[in-house]
């Protein structure tokens, strides 16, 4: 994402301290993450705090303070994923991929996460790789997913 | 389009798409619901496309890419009008044969519904025991909509009820009519909608807020978005025809961010609604003005709590406050703010349009209308179910759940996620009612029912559940913060075979005080799910602990 993508979702809240959620999510779905000096430029276009911009983006999980890789891997640890073997799925990934939840490798191929609930309960248990479900997974069929995601 | 400007212009614009159709011409309904989509059902929808665009079969059928059907667990699902014939697992590959057999009003014997255990076949939807013991006022009129076509809700009567509140009936008229049908909030209170909205209205500030609650955070419940996603429109009726009887002039849209397809349908529907003129200033020559913004969750299950889902809306961190300060007199900026679930919204346009001695006449004594279920877990049927209120859990859990999977046998009925409760077996003929569920100790909360099997270790269970909440509190108030991961540290010892003496003791004290010392309802009712176990499976918590001797 440029930075002139960047400028234009700040432009568009300019002066308005009530869509600050509103900005930092816009900024989160294009980038990714959120760098601190796109936050200080936040807080000073729509006029609210540096702090209280920190406050609401490490507080809120769907904003992210650290650069993700280039796939964000999820494992859905819903009630329904986890009475259908989630645990075993998420043991798996972790062990193909090095990473324990929220962690992003080195070469910043994938990040990993957990979460719940992602309402597709019926085809649980679920990976999801860059927001493409894949769904009744077993542990077996993990590696052939996570090779298609280079 | 031109904005309309009264209801007559409605009522023609309503005629003239209806003349435009031909209810013998076939449509083909290719479902986009969560669990379709994950099964790549856009992947079927695209292969009927460019099907019938290689045939030139444009005359001669539709193709309708939809919102959840409801029988999530053979999706991808598709329905051919007329006679409404249910495919299941449709592949890419099977689209020209559906298509050849449409054509020739033959069906496609392979991919119907067939019952596992006689082998009998179900061709249409009112004959597949899924649908059959279902009354689907709310979700049955998906396979019929395209949720990107206002045109497709207008052709299913939409709108019907707001132009009749606003022509034929005074706001107070509305609310009476909500108070008199008993609507009962959807997302897990129970507490009655019309009074509800009297504070609201009664309240001396001017300026009031209306908004919808489609946070669906509950573990295991997907009926609300399956409605916002399928149905738009039908959402958004509700809450402009309770704006009108409330006195609001502003609503809002609170629902989840990480649905693609939920937000594009939301954006569209609410872009829509304002092109016809049924957004905005004069709404049909009323002279009713009403807007909607759109707000998105951002991940974390306590903005559901409505006070902080308020806090939400205004840009600040999602903390909950004391409930003495009742959010519909006090809420958005200090306004007045009468906030209901998705579903409460979607029941309210029928109980205008057929009235409130229509709706209470479905459903139990006290809980009226029926109620959306996401049917999940060790269950055979997952899906959407839409039953009346009274509903036996015995009719949910075999004649449409189908029972439990891989031939295994049922251990507990959970109800309402991460906040609900266990019950056992032998109370499966409770019939599903607010109150009544609430006494058992599992409340329906949003309506998220799980089966769980033989081989469930319920204190897992409750360490699962626990584990979720501790995530997920906001950590303002210390019983919550504190409170729920000493819990969850006892409860991870039992499950690793550290049980010690006095344990069962402490969680007692522990789910007493985090209930009585927490703000909101996560940390009240976070001991829960703990409670109704140790009601109905102390045995299995109570093995859990060395017996005085052995001590480790």
């Amino acid at each position: 994402m440029s930075e002139k993508d960047i400028d234009g979702i700040i432009e568009k809240y300019r002066g308005q301290p009530s869509s600050l959620i509103h900005a930092l999510v816009e900024i989160q779905h294009q980038n990714h993450w959120l760098p601190r000096e796109v936050l200080h430029q936040v807080a000073d276009a729509l006029r609210v705090p540096f702090a209280q911009v920190m406050q609401i983006a490490s507080f809120y999980k769907a904003f992210s303070l650290t650069p993700k890789g280039r796939h964000e891997v999820h494992v859905c640890t819903g009630m329904t994923c986890h009475l259908r073997g989630a645990p075993k799925l998420q043991a798996k990934v972790e062990e193909l991929t090095g990473l324990k939840d929220g962690e992003t490798d080195a070469d910043s191929r994938f990040t990993f996460e957990t979460g719940a609930c992602l309402g597709s309960c019926s085809i649980g248990p679920e990976l999801i790789v860059d927001g493409k479900h894949y769904g009744r997974m077993t542990p077996e069929k993990v590696a052939d997913v996570l090779k298609r995601y280079e | 389009m031109p904005k309309l400007q009264s209801a007559a212009e409605l009522k023609k614009l309503r005629a003239e798409i209806l003349a435009k159709r031909d209810p013998a011409k076939p449509c083909i309904a290719v479902c986009a619901g969560a669990a379709c989509d994950g099964m790549d059902s856009a992947a079927v929808a695209a292969a009927f496309l460019a099907e019938v665009a290689k045939q030139k079969l444009g005359g001669k059928l539709e193709v309708r890419t939809t919102g959840c059907h409801g029988y999530c667990e053979k999706g991808p699902n598709v329905v051919v009008t007329p006679g409404e014939i249910c495919y299941f697992e449709v592949q890419p590959a099977d689209v020209p044969e559906i298509i050849a057999a449409t054509l020739k009003g033959e069906v496609v014997e392979r991919l119907v519904y067939q019952d596992p255990n006689t082998g009998a076949k179900a061709v249409h939807m009112n004959e597949v025991p899924f649908y059959k013991h279902q009354t689907r006022l709310l979700i049955g009129d998906n396979p019929k909509i395209d949720p990107m076509r206002i045109e497709d809700y207008l052709a299913v009567d939409g709108y019907a009820a707001l132009v009749k509140a606003l022509t034929e009936m005074t706001p107070e008229q509305v609310l009476d009519e909500v108070k008199k049908a008993n609507l009962r909030g959807r997302g897990g209170g129970g507490f009655p909608a019309g009074s509800k909205w009297e504070t609201t209205r009664n309240a001396p500030e001017k300026t009031k807020y209306v908004i919808v609650n489609g946070h669906e955070g509950e573990s295991a419940a997907f009926m609300d978005r399956a409605m916002l996603t399928g149905n738009p429109h039908k959402v958004l009726e509700g809450l402009i025809i309770g704006a009108y009887a409330i006195g609001a002039q502003k609503g809002f849209m609170y629902t989840r961010h990480d649905m693609p397809l939920l937000e594009k349908h939301v954006r569209n529907a609410l872009a829509e609604a304002a092109e016809y003129g049924l957004l905005g200033k004069n709404i049909l020559g009323s002279g009713f003005d009403f807007e909607c913004e759109l707000h998105f969750d951002v991940g974390i299950f306590v903005s559901g709590e409505s006070s902080a889902l308020m806090r939400s809306i205004e840009g600040n961190p999602p903390e909950p406050r004391p409930k003495y300060i009742r959010t519909s007199v006090s809420g958005i900026w200090d306004k007045p703010s009468n906030l209901n679930n998705v579903e409460t919204w979607a029941n309210v346009p029928q109980i205008i349009t057929k009235g409130a001695e229509w709706f209470t006449s479905i459903g139990s004594e006290r809980s009226k209308g029926t109620k959306l279920i996401s049917l999940s877990g060790n269950v055979v049927n997952s899906g959407i179910v839409e039953v009346p209120m009274g509903t036996p859990l015995r009719t949910l859990v075999f004649d449409i759940g189908g029972g439990v999977r891989d031939g295994k046998t049922l251990k507990a009925i959970h109800f309402g996620g991460a906040m609900g409760g266990s019950i056992p077996v032998d109370l499966i003929d409770a019939p599903l009612d607010f109150d009544g569920m609430s006494k058992l100790g599992a409340p329906i909360g949003a309506g998220g029912l799980l089966l769980m099997d033989e081989d469930t270790d319920m204190v897992e269970v409750a360490r699962y559940l626990l584990d979720f909440l501790v995530n997920e509190s906001c950590g303002k108030c210390v019983p919550c913060r504190e409170g729920m991961p000493q819990m969850l540290h006892i409860l991870t010892n039992m499950t690793e075979g550290k049980g010690r003496t006095g344990d069962l003791e402490r969680l007692e004290d522990l789910a007493e005080v985090t209930g009585l010392g927490s703000l909101c309802a996560l940390g009240k009712t976070s001991a829960d799910p703990l409670k109704s176990m140790l009601r109905y499976f102390k045995p299995e918590y109570e093995a859990r602990i060395p017996s005085a001797g052995e001590t480790k």
